[in-house]
């Protein structure tokens, strides 16, 4: 038992690591279907410091949720390829044993909230045991320690005491999610990914969850990777914005800017989408579509809809620095 | 005066009784529990209310879908009857229904000509208007060229033309009233302006009325004049839409409004006010003001004890709070 937990300290040995929570190079997850394959994470790469949180952003589609279970390891029966770096904390996972990384990595260092993880809470089990579990399984923790960590995290997140006893189909909506982040926060994770932790809840429950996660994220440091395609709500948890289009990262740089100054047209297009309710703006729609995965066009995977073409679109740009920010499109080629 | 309103609502009550071991009556879950409100001939309204304040209820009430237990409606000047299957048919005539869910509200094994075809047999519109008629409705929702679209199938289109096929459906008998239930939720923000606009080109361009529902306030400020506040089966803020974002007067409203976020990295910075609590249950709702258990300015010995009336403290702004008294 307590052998698997020196384990863990060995894989990451330096417990005073300075470097990004997490490093992925050139991480690519396609899936086989009958006509061909669709890749839904081509070749994405980006950085997370520590102590920051990044909000995933893009149309449906676009392989949000792919990109966060690919990180995880997370994945389908019909998978075609998977291959890239992640580093976690400096180690790269991807070359961990599956029973390494189960043991290891899933639920222990990276934890995820899944898009509609409320309803596939157990109904026969109490939440205080289902919350404290991954303790018992993975930590192979003493069941009052792991009991005491569970009511830790409850209070943390804003779930009365007494709720520990209770049973899924006893809770409401908004406490149901409030028991999953629970579940992903109990292991102390250094990365825990939210995937649209917040779409099927009300504007008032959905208020109140942001504000729990915030306190979290300065209480503890925790670092986030937020997936959602609901842009305004993002920006309550965001230090930093990635923005996805048809498997492809196409920006990736700071909220502060990326919110009020979006820099690749895609992103541009997206933000003025979003109804403000606070100021007169109109929202635009973005005409057309996007692209098949299957076959996605050679250039620019954009330039079809894009109102800032030119002739250089036909090849396929790569991520500019642009003084920080990335951005994947020729009119920053020089800056 | 007839004539003057397209449809009016009086105290409209629709309980659904829960039952339990099949027969006891487990008492009674009133989504819809006292509802009026007025529409005139190509007015839009809004109803915005949080998941299970009973919107849907509302609708399905509207049209007949939905037993009634209690009040009136009056569409186009006559007393809508749901009993009366000449009734039922008139309403159907009438008004367009565009359902909650785009991908539920399809028939998965008919083609678009099929789908659109549908509504024109069972109306006995003249065989021969058929084939324009259905063009004219494809181009309106731009399901262009028509003729690529014809022979699809719901599941080879997008979620956004599935819905603009949903809509080209309920606009095809040119009804008088379109009600849509949260028509563009289950959409990607990039199309649900589209579909928004889409809707409203068409409701100006044939002077239609509408009845729009949805959760998020913050796309209705460009679609409708006037906006209703729904919590816990009751209307409890009736407004025009510029007025109310700007001038909220019930408690709900207000936390309601200040709880939707503009995309901006302030908020990162900051904690929302939010009121404790959750949506009431609808079986036993609190007494008095529904919201008063969450409510910051809930007064002792009157919000907890007796239900408010419609107050109106300015012209065509009315609220259901003791605040107005
Ligand atoms: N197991 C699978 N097999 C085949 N295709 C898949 C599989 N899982 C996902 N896809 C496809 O991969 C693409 C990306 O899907 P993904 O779920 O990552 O999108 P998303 O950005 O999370 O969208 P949403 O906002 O709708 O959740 C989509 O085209 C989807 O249909
Ligand atoms: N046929 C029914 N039998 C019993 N209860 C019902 C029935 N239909 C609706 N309800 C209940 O009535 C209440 C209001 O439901 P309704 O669907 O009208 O809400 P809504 O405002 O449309 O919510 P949402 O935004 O989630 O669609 C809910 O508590 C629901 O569970
Ligand atoms: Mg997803
Ligand atoms: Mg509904």
């Amino acid at each position: 038992m307590r052998k698997k937990n020196k384990e863990v300290q060995k894989i990451w040995s330096s417990p005073d690591f300075h470097g990004p929570v997490l490093k992925v190079e050139d991480l690519r997850l396609s899936f086989r279907v009958p006509v061909g394959a669709i890749c839904a994470v081509d070749g994405i790469s980006f950085e997370l410091a520590s102590g920051r949180s990044l909000a995933v952003l893009g149309e449906s589609g676009s392989g949000k949720t792919s990109l966060g279970r690919a990180i995880l390891r997370l994945l389908p029966r019909n998978v075609l390829t998977y291959t890239g770096k992640v580093f976690l904390e400096g180690v790269d996972i991807m070359k961990l044993s599956d029973g390494r990384f189960r043991q290891q990595v899933r639920w222990v260092k990276i934890s995820m909230v899944t898009q509609a993880a409320m309803n596939s809470l157990n109904p026969v089990l109490k939440v205080g045991q289902q919350v404290a579990e991954p303790l018992l399984i993975h930590e192979q923790m003493e069941k009052d320690e792991a009991y005491e960590r569970a009511r830790e995290v409850f209070r943390t997140v804003g779930v009365p005491l007494d709720f520990l006893n209770r049973y899924a189909f006893e809770l409401s909506g908004g406490m149901r999610q409030r028991v999953i982040i629970a579940m992903a926060l109990i292991t102390k994770p250094a990365l825990i990914i939210l995937d649209e932790p917040t779409s099927a809840l009300d504007v008032l429950t959905q208020a109140n969850i942001m504000n729990a996660l915030k306190r979290i994220k300065q209480e503890l440091n925790a670092n986030f990777m937020l997936i959602t395609h609901d842009i305004a709500t993002s920006s309550e948890l965001a230090d930093e914005v990635a923005c996805m289009y048809a498997g492809q990262l196409v920006e990736h740089g700071s909220a502060a800017r990326f919110y009020h100054e979006p820099l690749h047209p895609y992103s541009q297009k997206l933000m003025a989408s979003v109804p403000a309710l606070h100021t007169e703006k109109r929202p635009d729609f973005i005409p057309g579509q996007p692209p098949s995965l299957l076959n996605p066009p050679k250039g620019c995977r954009f330039a079809d809809r894009c109102h800032k073409r030119f002739d250089r679109c036909h090849e396929e740009p790569p991520l500019f620095n642009c003084s920080g920010e990335l951005v994947k499109c020729w009119l920053y080629e020089n800056g | 005066m007839p004539g003057e309103l397209l449809l009016s609502a009086k105290d409209l009550k629709t309980w659904f009784e829960l039952k339990r071991w099949g027969f006891l009556s487990a008492g009674f879950v009133r989504a819809v529990d006292g509802i009026s409100f007025d529409l005139k001939p190509s007015e839009s309204i809004t109803i915005v209310g949080e998941s299970g304040s009973g919107k849907t209820s509302l609708l399905r009430t509207i049209l007949g879908l939905a037993q009634i237990t209690g009040g009136e409606i009056t569409f186009d000047g006559k007393i809508f009857d749901a009993r009366e299957v000449k009734d039922l048919a008139w309403m159907r005539a009438h008004v367009g229904f565009v359902q909650q869910d785009p991908y539920g509200a399809l028939p998965p094994f008919m083609d678009i000509r099929k789908i659109l075809s549908e509504p024109l047999l069972i109306n006995k519109v003249p065989k021969e208007e058929h084939e324009k008629r259905i063009r004219d409705a494809m181009e309106e929702v731009r399901l262009i060229p028509v003729d690529d679209f014809l022979p699809k199938y719901p599941h080879m289109l997008s979620g956004g033309q599935q819905q603009r096929l949903v809509i080209a459906r309920a606009i095809i008998l040119r009804p008088k009233l379109i009600v849509a239930d949260e028509p563009v939720s289950m959409l990607d923000a990039s199309v649900r302006v589209e579909i928004l606009e889409l809707l409203s080109n068409i409701q100006k361009s044939h002077n239609m009325s509408i009845i729009y529902i949805t959760h998020d306030l913050s796309s209705v400020r460009y679609f409708s004049e006037r906006v209703f506040i729904m919590y816990a089966g009751k209307i409890v803020e009736k407004a025009n839409t510029r007025e109310l974002v700007q001038n909220p007067l019930h408690p709900y409203a207000q936390v309601l409004l200040n709880a939707i976020p503009d995309p901006d990295h302030e908020n990162a910075k900051k904690f929302k006010e939010v009121p404790p609590g959750e949506p009431p249950s609808l079986v036993n709702p609190p007494s008095g003001c529904r919201f008063h258990p969450r409510c910051p300015h809930a007064i002792e010995g009157l919000c907890n004890t007796q239900e408010p009336p419609e107050f109106e403290p300015a012209p065509h702004h009315s609220v259901e709070c003791w605040l107005y008294k």
